[in-house]
C-alpha cells in the first residue's frame, strides 16, 4: 500500500495526542502545573493537526462532514463520529485544567475513554479490511492503542518533569506500555513475515487448474490509480532494515532514556531534557513505523499486477 | 445507507464473462470508457494525455496472463504456455466489502437489483472503497476527486430511450467475440445462469468472502492434435503408382 | 437524507445519430456516430451493418480520441527549416494548391516518370489509381507490396481470390478453421465474431503462429511454428493427406486444371508449359477412349496421371501426375520436416489427419440444386467443412507467394474452396486472372502530357508482359514487373525512396506520397531512409529526391520530411467510398459497398485529399477530370462518387443506381445515390440468389448474376490453377530457351523458385546469413487495439500500448541470464538496437518478437519528446535492411519475395546480447519540431464533463 504522507502524520500525530489526552484525563499530574496546561493545549493541537492532515487526501474535503452518517456499517465513519465526540469531554477538561488549572475528574475519564476508542477505530479501519491481509487481525487496533498510550505516557512524562513534578511514575508507565507496545507490534509482524497469501494470482484469476498464472501485460502500461495506491513493493532487505530503526528510534532508545530519566527524577530539568530526546525519538520511531505498516501491506489487488 | 440491503433482491444483475472467448482486443475497455466518460457522473479523466505520464480513469480493464502448466491440472497441450486474456470490472459483490466501509453513503448496492453504486454528490473521495474492493474495481477520478467504478451502464438498461436490444451495458454490446454476457443470475433459468451451470463458471477470490454476482467461465478443455496422429491410414502401397492405380479406381467412380 | 439517490436512468444519448463507415483499421466496420450538442458523444457498432453486426473493436471506439486529437493538421504546410526539422510555414490552400499544380505539371510535361506517387493507408484506390493513369505516370502503386500482396496474387492466379476483402471462412458452417499467423486490422471483427461461432458450434480452432497472443489465445491447439516454414507444414499435410487418398477427385477433375496436359519435352521453349490446341485451348488426355482430346470435350473422362503421345510426337503428363509425384516425395514427411518447421511429426500428422476426418467424415450437403458453367445440373452443394485463413504472417516472408501457393493447393485439393463449409468468395470475386489487366509502365505506354495507356497494376501472363525496356531494365521505380519481381501485383512501395535516393534506376523529381509514414514504421532501415531523404547532391545542393509532396491528417513522423503537406481531414469529416471498384465490404452471400460522409465539419483549413486529388486533375487538365472546354467535370469527391463512370453504368458504387434509384451494379447515375446510402446506414448490400452462393467459379447462376451486377461483361468462370503455367514461363526464360531470355544474373533464383507447383525454400535472409551468428527469428505481431502508427496519438489507445518490451523465451532468457526489465542489444546483418526486454513462455522458442509500430519519434504525433512510445518504444525496422547482404558477386537482391516482390518483414534472423541497463531504446533519434507547440495540448481530458449527470 502507498505509505501516503498524509495519512502518516494523520495517524501518529493524533495517536500522539489521543494518548497524550488520555493519560491527562487520569489525572496523574499536577494540574495546576503550566507543563500539565500546556500538555493539555498540545494534546488538542496533535489531534487537531492530526485530522487535518487526514482530510488532506481527501478528493472533495468540502463534504466531509457525510463521513458522520455511516457509524452503523463504516469504521471511518465511526472514527469521525467519535473524534468529534471525544473533542467534547476534551474540551472540557483542557478549559478546567488551562483556566481553572484543576482537574476535572469526570471529563477526563470520559474523554480517556473517548480517546481509546477512536484510537481503535482507527486501528479498525485498516483492520477490517480482508483485502489487506496483513492489517486484517485484531493485533492491528491493539498496536494502535499501545502505542498512542506510550506516546502519550512519555509526553506526559515531559509534562510532569517540566513542570517540576515527579515524572517518576508516568517514566515507568511510558516504560511499560511501550514494552507492551512492542510486543504487540513484534507479534504482529511475526504474523505478517509468516502468513500465507490469502488469495493468488492463481484464486485471482480461478486459472490455477491450468497452471501457474503470470502476468504477461497489464491492462495499460503506465501506472494507474490502483498500482499507485495499493501497488507499492519494498525490498524485504530495506523493509527489515527499517523496522530495526523504527524499534530503536521508537522502543529501545526512548525506554533507555525513560530510565535514566526515572533514575534522574529528582532532577526534573535535567531529567525533561532526557524525556524530550526520549519522545522526539518515538515519533520518529512512530514515523518509520506507520511507515512501514503501509509500504509492507500488500493489497489483494496486486495479485492481478504481478505487484 | 452503507449497510447491505437487508433483504436480498430478488434480482442479480451482472456480467458472465467467457475466459475461452475472450481475445484480449480491448474494445470492452474503450466502449465502457466512451460510454461512461459522458454519462453517469464525472467524465472519466485522462492525465497527461500526450505526455510521458499519461494514466486515466477505467471501470474495466483487460489483463493478460501467461499460464504455465506446473502442478495444476494439466488440461490440452502439456507443457505448453497459453496467453488467458481476462477482462475485469466490479463484480457487484453481494457482500460488497466497498460499500460497508464507505463512511458518507455514497457507495451503496441496490436492493432492486443488487449494483452497486456510487452517489458522487456525496462521495469525499477517501479511497476507503478502493481499499477495501480485494478487485481492484474502482478508481479514483483525479479530476473529479470521486470514486468511480461500473454502473452495469445502469444509464443504459433501463433507458427507456434506446431500443429494447441495446439495453445491455456498453462493454457487453461491443465485444466482438461474445465474451461478455449480460443478465440476472438470480433466476436460474436465465441464460447467463445455465451459462454458468453448464461452464463451470467460477468466483473470483472466493476467499476474500465477497461473494461477486460476476462469474468467469473457464477455458475449455482442449484435446492435442497429436491425439488424431494415429487416425491417417497409413498408405497401403508404396510410392506414387500405387497412389496412381487408387485414383484411376477414383475416377472410374466419378 | 434520501435512502436512495436519484439516477437518470432514461437519459437520451444524444441529439443524433448519423451513421456511417469505421477507418480506425482495414476492417470497415459500420458505425453509428451519437453527435450531442454539435460533438461526438459516443459510437458504436451498426447493429444493421454487414461486417461488424454491432460490435466494433477498441480501436473503432476510441474513434473519439482520433477524431480530437490535436495531432491533426490544420492547415497546408511549407517547409521552411531542413527536411526533418518539422520546420513549416502555414500557407492557403490556392498557394498549396499552385505549387502542387506547377510542380507535377512540370514533370508531367517533361518526363512524366519523374514523378513517383504511392499511396498508404488509402481505401480509394479505384480514384488515386485512375488519377495516376490519367496523369501518365507508370509510377503508381498502394501499400500492398509491403502488406500482403504475396497472398493476394498466390491467390488471385490459384483460385482467382485469395482472403480477406476477397473471401472469407463460413463461420456457420466451419468444423475445423486453422489460421496462419495474425490478421487483427484486416477483417478484425468479422474474425472475431467468427471464432466467437466456431466456440458455440463445438468447431476446432487451430492456430499456427509463432506467437501465443491474440486469437491464438483462445486456439484449441497451437502450433508454434518457426516462422518461415509454414509452407514446408502445409506441404507436409498434403504429402500425408496424398498418402492417405484424402483427397476430392471429383472437385480436382471438374475444377482445376490438375488434368491438363504438360508438355514434357526438356530443353524446348514449352517444356513444362500446357499442350494447347491452335487456338490456345488445352488438352486432356480421354482415358476410355485413349485420345488426347480438348478441354471440356463432352462426356471425356480425364486422366490425372501416366504419360501420353501428343499429336506430333512429343510427350505430355497431366499437371496432377507431377503434384502428386512432387508432394508423395518423402521429403515431406512429417518426421522429415519436423526439425525444421519446429513442429512434432505427431501434430503434422495430427492436423492432416483431423483436416481428413472434418472434410470427408464431416461433409455437409446442402439441399439446394444449381447449375454448373457446362450446364450440368447438381443436387445440391457438398461442402467440406474446413476452412483456412492467413495473411501477413505468411505472407511477409521472402518464400510467401509459394507458400501462400500451397495453402491454397491444400484448400482445392480437400474440395474446400467456395463451398459450404469452407472459404467463401466475397463478390466481385472469384475472378480469373484472365479478367485482370496486365501492368502498364512500359515505355510505350506513356510520354509527355498524356495518360498511361492502361491500368498500372495487372498480372503478367509471362515474361512478355514484363515492365522492363530492351536491355532488360525496369521502367518504373519500385523495379516493380521487372526480373527482380515479375508479377509485383501491388508494386514495390518500401523499395521507392531507395531507389529514387539511388537513382536505380533513375532518379525522380517529385515524390508524392498519401497516408503512408515512410520515414518510420512503413520502411524497412528506417534511419537509412531518413538520411536518404534528408541526402542533398553536393554537386548541386538539391536534395536527392528534389520535392516530396504528402498528404495526411495527422503530423506523423513523415509530415516533417515533406517540402508541402496537404492537410486531410479525419474521417468522420469526409466522404470515401469503398467501391466494388476496388475492395468493397461484400460478403459471401451479398454484394456490398459502403461510404463515409462528414457526419462532423471540420473546425480547421484541411480538405479531403481525393477532393484535393481531383482539382489537381483539374487544374493539371487531365483527361477524365475536366471536359472538353477544359472545365473540371468533378466539384469534390461526392460528386465524383455518384457521377464517375468507369464503364458505361458501372461507377463507384454499386447500389441504388439508375434515375429512380432501384438499379443494382449497373445503372445511370442518380444524383440521390448518397442521400439513399446514408439513409440506408451508409452500406448497400444486395443478396446473392440461393442458388449462385457457393462454387462460385463455375456456377453458372452466379456468373450471370456477375454479369448482370455488372462484375464483368461476360461470364468469368475460374479453373484452379494448381498448376502455374506462367512461372514455367519464367523458368523457360531462365533456361534460355525462351524469349525473353533473362538476364544471367537472376537465372538460377528464377530456377530455384518460380516452381509451377508450390515449394518451400528457405527464406532468403536466413539461407544468406550464418545461422549460428544469427540464431533466432525476429518478428512483430500487430496489436488488437492499436492500428500501425496511427494509434500512436489517440489518448485512449496509446494508455494500452505505450511502449512496446522485446518479449524473449524463457530459454533463451535463461541461456543468456536476462530478466524482465533487462536491457539486450539485438544484432542483425543490418543493424543494432537496444531495446528492454520481457521473459514470454508461449512463444516459439527460437522466436523473438514485440508489437508493430509502438515505438515513435519524439515530437511526432503531437505527443511529448519524452513520452514511453519514444524513449523505451522501438521499432524493429532499424533491423531490416531493404536489400540483402551482398552475395559474392557484389550484387545486393531486394529482400522481397522474387516472384512479388512483397516485402519480407519476418525473414528477420538476429542474435541478442545482455547489455547495460538504459534509460532509451537505441537507436534514438532527436525529436522533431512539434508542429503544435505549446497549444491545444491539453495537461488533462475530461471528454464529456459538460454531460455528466
Amino acid at each position: 500500500m502507498h505509505p501516503a504522507f498524509s495519512i502518516i502524520v494523520f495517524t501518529t500525530l493524533s495517536g500522539l495526542g489521543y494518548g497524550l489526552a488520555a493519560v491527562l484525563g487520569l489525572g496523574i499530574l499536577d494540574p495546576a502545573a503550566m507543563a500539565t496546561k500546556l500538555a493539555h493545549l498540545a494534546a488538542l493541537v496533535l489531534i487537531g493537526v492530526g485530522l487535518l492532515s487526514s482530510t488532506l487526501h481527501l478528493g472533495n474535503p468540502q463534504r466531509a462532514w457525510r463521513a458522520l452518517s455511516q457509524w452503523r456499517s463504516s469504521w471511518l465513519s465511526r472514527e469521525g463520529v467519535m473524534a468529534l465526540l471525544t473533542f467534547l469531554p476534551l474540551l472540557w477538561s483542557a478549559w478546567f485544567a488551562v483556566v481553572e488549572g484543576r482537574h476535572a475528574p469526570v471529563a477526563g475519564l470520559l474523554g480517556a475513554a473517548g480517546a481509546a476508542v477512536t484510537i481503535y477505530c482507527t486501528g479498525m479501519i485498516y483492520a477490517s479490511l480482508k483485502s489487506v491481509q496483513t492489517w486484517h487481525t485484531p493485533l492491528t487496533p491493539l498496536c494502535f492503542i499501545l502505542f498512542a498510550l506510550s506516546g502519550g505516557l512519555t509526553l506526559a512524562s515531559l509534562a510532569g518533569a517540566a513542570g517540576g513534578g515527579d515524572a517518576l511514575w508516568p517514566a515507568l508507565g511510558a516504560i511499560a506500555a511501550t514494552i507492551a507496545a512492542w510486543i504487540a507490534k513484534t507479534a504482529w509482524r511475526r504474523r505478517m513475515l509468516s502468513l500465507r497469501p490469502l488469495s493468488t494470482p492463481e484464486t485471482a484469476t480461478g486459472l490455477g487448474s491450468i497452471g501457474k498464472v503470470r502476468l504477461f501485460e497489464r491492462p495499460h502500461m503506465n501506472e494507474n490509480y490502483l498500482t499507485r495506491e495499493m501497488g507499492f513493493v519494498i525490498a524485504r532487505k530495506h523493509a527489515a532494515k527499517l523496522a530495526r530503526i523504527s524499534f530503536l528510534a521508537g522502543g529501545a532508545l526512548p525506554v533507555l532514556l525513560l530510565l535514566v530519566a526515572a533514575a534522574l527524577s529528582a532532577v526534573p530539568v535535567t531529567a525533561a531534557v532526557v524525556i524530550a530526546c526520549a519522545a522526539l525519538l518515538h515519533y520518529a520511531g512512530m514515523f518509520v513505523e506507520r511507515w512501514l505498516f503501509f509500504a509492507e501491506a500488500r493489497h489483494a489487488v496486486m495479485n492481478y499486477y504481478e505487484g | 445507507m452503507t449497510s447491505l440491503p437487508t433483504e436480498r433482491s430478488a434480482k442479480k444483475l451482472g456480467l458472465v464473462i467467457d475466459l475461452d472467448v475472450c481475445v484480449g482486443c480491448h474494445a470492452c475497455v474503450v466502449s465502457c470508457k466512451e460510454w461512461n466518460t459522458g454519462g453517469y457522473g464525472a467524465a472519466l479523466s485522462d492525465q497527461d494525455p500526450y505526455g510521458p505520464n499519461v494514466s486515466g480513469t477505467f471501470l474495466n480493464r483487460i489483463h493478460s496472463f501467461e499460464v504455465v502448466p506446473e502442478g495444476g491440472e494439466v488440461i490440452g497441450e502439456a507443457g505448453e504456455a497459453r496467453i488467458v486474456h481476462f477482462p475485469k470490472s466490479c463484480l457487484h459483490c453481494d457482500d460488497a466489502p466497498c460499500v460497508t466501509v464507505c463512511p458518507t453513503g455514497a457507495s451503496y448496492k441496490r436492493g432492486e437489483d443488487g449494483i452497486v453504486l456510487v452517489d458522487e454528490d456525496k462521495c469525499i473521495g477517501c479511497g476507503l472503497c478502493a481499499w477495501a474492493c480485494p478487485y481492484g474495481a474502482r478508481e479514483m477520478d483525479l479530476a473529479a476527486g470521486v470514486m468511480k467504478k461500473c454502473t452495469l451502464c445502469v444509464d443504459r438498461i433501463y433507458n427507456e430511450t434506446l431500443q429494447e436490444v441495446d439495453r445491455v451495458p456498453s462493454c457487453v454490446r461491443t465485444c466482438p467475440a461474445n465474451a461478455r454476457h449480460y443478465g440476472d443470475l438470480a433466476d436460474p433459468s436465465s441464460a447467463v445462469s445455465i451459462m454458468v451451470a453448464e461452464r463451470g463458471g467460477i468466483d473470483l477470490m472466493p476467499e476474500q468472502g465477497t461473494r461477486p454476482v460476476n462469474k468467469y467461465l473457464p477455458p475449455r478443455p482442449r484435446k492435442p492434435l497429436a491425439a488424431s496422429a494415429g487416425a491417417l491410414l497409413a498408405e497401403n502401397t508404396t510410392g506414387a503408382s500405387g497412389f496412381f492405380a487408387w485414383l484411376d479406381g477414383m475416377l472410374d467412380r466419378i | 437524507m434520501p435512502a436512495k439517490p436519484r439516477v437518470a436512468l432514461s437519459e437520451p444519448v444524444s441529439d443524433e445519430v448519423r451513421k456511417t463507415t469505421c477507418y480506425m483499421c482495414a476492417c470497415r466496420c459500420g458505425i453509428d456516430v451519437h453527435i450531442k450538442d454539435g460533438k461526438i458523444r459516443y459510437i458504436e457498432g451498426n447493429r444493421d451493418h454487414p461486417v461488424n453486426r454491432g460490435v466494433l473493436c477498441a480501436k473503432g471506439s476510441a474513434g473519439i480520441m482520433q477524431h480530437y486529437a490535436p495531432a491533426r493538421l490544420k492547415a497546408p504546410l511549407k517547409r521552411v527549416g531542413p527536411r526533418g526539422s518539422g520546420q513549416f510555414q502555414e500557407i492557403s490552400w490556392d498557394e498549396a494548391l499552385e505549387t502542387a499544380t506547377r510542380w507535377l505539371g512540370e514533370v508531367r510535361e517533361k518526363d512524366p516518370k519523374k514523378l513517383a506517387f504511392f499511396t498508404g493507408r488509402d481505401q480509394s484506390q479505384s480514384l488515386t489509381g485512375y488519377w495516376a493513369q490519367m496523369y501518365g505516370t507508370p509510377n503508381y502503386a498502394a501499400h500492398g507490396g509491403f502488406c500482403s500482396v504475396n497472398m493476394a496474387a498466390a491467390g488471385i492466379m490459384t483460385i482467382g481470390g485469395a482472403f480477406w476483402e476477397f473471401g472469407a471462412p463460413d463461420w456457420d458452417r466451419t468444423k475445423l478453421f486453422v489460421l496462419f499467423g495474425v490478421a487483427e486490422d484486416h477483417d478484425s471483427n468479422p474474425i472475431k465474431i467468427g471464432l466467437s461461432k466456431l466456440k458455440k458450434n463445438g468447431a476446432r480452432f487451430v492456430s499456427v503462429n509463432p506467437v501465443r497472443t491474440g486469437y491464438s489465445a483462445i486456439a484449441d491447439n497451437w502450433i508454434g511454428i518457426r516462422p518461415g516454414t509454414d509452407g514446408l507444414l502445409i506441404l507436409s499435410v498434403i504429402h500425408e493427406l496424398l498418402k492417405a487418398r484424402k483427397i476430392d477427385v471429383d472437385y480436382i477433375v471438374r475444377y482445376t486444371n490438375a488434368t491438363w496436359l504438360v508438355i514434357d519435352q526438356p530443353g524446348s521453349a514449352d517444356h513444362g508449359l500446357f499442350a494447347r490446341d491452335a487456338d490456345g485451348k488445352p488438352l486432356i488426355f480421354e482415358s476410355v477412349t485413349e485420345r488426347v482430346v480438348l478441354l471440356g470435350t463432352q462426356g471425356a473422362r480425364a486422366a490425372l496421371s501416366g504419360r501420353v503421345e501428343l499429336p506430333g510426337g512429343r510427350f505430355a503428363s497431366p499437371a496432377f501426375q507431377h503434384l502428386a509425384e512432387k508432394y508423395l516425395d518423402p521429403k515431406y514427411a512429417p518426421e522429415a520436416v519436423a526439425a525444421e518447421t519446429g513442429v512434432a511429426a505427431d501434430v503434422i500428422r495430427g492436423l492432416a489427419a483431423e483436416i481428413a476426418r472434418v472434410a470427408f467424415d464431416e461433409a455437409i450437403f446442402l439441399d439446394q440444386p444449381w447449375t454448373d458453367i457446362n450446364g450440368n445440373r447438381h443436387d445440391g452443394f457438398v461442402g467440406r467443412p474446413v476452412s483456412f485463413h492467413a495473411m501477413r504472417g505468411i505472407s511477409a516472408h521472402s518464400n510467401g507467394f509459394q507458400t501462400a501457393r500451397a495453402l491454397h493447393l491444400l484448400q482445392v485439393l480437400i474440395g474446400a474452396i467456395d463451398c459450404p463449409g469452407g472459404f467463401r468468395f466475397e463478390p466481385p470475386y472469384p475472378k480469373p486472372v484472365e479478367a485482370h489487366p496486365t501492368p502498364h509502365g512500359k515505355a510505350e505506354h506513356f510520354g509527355s502530357n498524356k495518360p498511361l495507356s492502361g491500368p498500372h497494376l495487372g498480372f503478367p501472363r509471362g515474361p512478355e508482359d514484363m515492365l522492363i525496356d530492351k536491355d532488360g531494365n525496369p521502367t518504373r521505380i519500385d523495379k516493380a514487373f521487372s526480373w527482380d519481381a515479375p508479377f509485383s501485383a501491388h508494386g514495390l512501395m518500401h523499395m521507392v525512396i531507395a531507389n529514387a535516393h539511388a537513382g536505380d534506376p533513375y532518379p525522380v523529381d517529385l515524390l508524392f506520397l498519401y497516408m503512408a509514414n515512410m520515414a518510420w514504421n512503413s520502411s524497412m532501415n528506417t534511419a537509412g531512409v531518413i538520411k536518404m531523404l534528408e541526402d542533398k547532391d553536393p554537386a548541386t545542393g538539391e536534395y536527392r529526391i528534389p520535392k516530396i509532396i504528402y498528404s495526411d491528417a495527422y503530423a506523423s513522423e513523415m509530415v516533417a520530411y515533406a517540402d508541402l503537406v496537404l492537410p486531410d481531414t479525419t474521417y468522420l469529416e469526409r466522404h470515401d467510398c469503398i467501391s466494388m471498384l476496388d475492395r468493397p465490404i461484400s460478403e459471401p452471400d451479398a454484394v456490398q459497398d459502403a461510404i463515409r460522409w462528414p457526419v462532423v465539419e471540420p473546425d480547421r483549413d484541411v480538405r479531403g485529399f481525393q477532393s484535393v486529388l481531383l482539382d489537381l486533375g483539374a487544374r493539371l487538365k487531365l483527361p477524365a477530370f475536366v471536359d472538353n472546354r477544359g472545365k473540371p467535370i468533378y466539384e469534390n469527391y461526392a460528386d465524383y462518387i455518384v457521377r464517375h463512370e468507369r464503364r458505361p453504368g458501372i461507377g463507384p458504387l454499386a447500389g441504388f443506381r439508375g434515375r429512380e434509384g432501384d438499379r443494382t451494379g449497373r445503372g445511370a447515375s442518380n444524383p440521390e445515390q448518397l442521400k439513399r446510402y446514408i439513409e440506408n446506414g451508409s452500406f448497400f448490400s444486395a443478396h446473392i440468389p440461393l442458388e449462385a452462393q457457393f462454387f462460385k467459379h463455375a456456377n453458372k447462376a452466379y456468373q450471370d448474376f456477375a454479369v448482370r451486377m455488372g462484375f464483368f461483361d461476360q461470364p468469368q468462370p475460374v479453373t484452379f490453377q494448381l498448376y502455374q503455367e506462367s512461372l514455367q514461363k519464367f523458368r523457360l526464360s531462365a533456361e534460355g530457351v525462351r524469349e525473353p531470355i533473362a538476364p544471367e544474373t537472376h537465372r538460377a533464383r528464377i530456377l530455384e523458385t518460380f516452381d509451377p507447383l508450390p515449394i518451400w525454400y528457405r527464406p532468403f535472409e536466413e539461407a544468406a546469413v550464418d545461422r549460428e551468428e544469427f540464431p533466432y527469428h525476429a518478428i512483430t505481431q500487430r496489436p488488437a487495439a492499436m492500428y500501425h502508427s496511427w494509434g500512436s496519438m489517440n489518448a485512449w489507445l496509446r494508455q494500452i500500448h505505450t511502449r512496446n518490451p522485446l518479449y524473449v523465451p524463457g530459454a533463451i532468457c535463461d541461456e543468456h541470464g536476462l530478466a524482465d526489465g533487462d536491457w539486450v542489444w539485438v544484432t542483425s546483418n543490418h543493424g543494432r538496437i537496444k531495446v528492454e526486454i520481457q521473459r514470454m513462455e508461449a512463444v516459439n522458442s527460437s522466436t523473438i518478437w514485440t508489437w508493430n509500430a509502438i515505438g515513435k519519434r519524439g515530437g511526432a504525433w503531437a505527443l511529448d519528446p519524452k513520452v514511453p512510445e519514444a524513449e523505451r518504444g522501438f521499432l524493429m525496422n532499424h533491423l531490416i535492411n531493404e536489400l540483402l547482404p551482398p552475395k559474392g558477386d557484389g550484387l545486393r537482391w531486394s529482400n522481397s519475395d522474387p516472384i512479388t516482390g512483397q516485402a519480407a518483414w519476418y525473414d528477420l534472423r538476429v542474435r541478442i546480447e545482455k547489455a547495460e541497463p538504459g534509460v532509451e531504446s537505441q537507436p534514438h533519434f532527436s525529436a522533431v519540431a512539434r508542429l503544435r507547440r505549446g497549444e491545444d495540448i491539453p495537461a488533462e481530458l475530461r471528454y464529456g464533463q459538460e454531460w455528466a449527470k
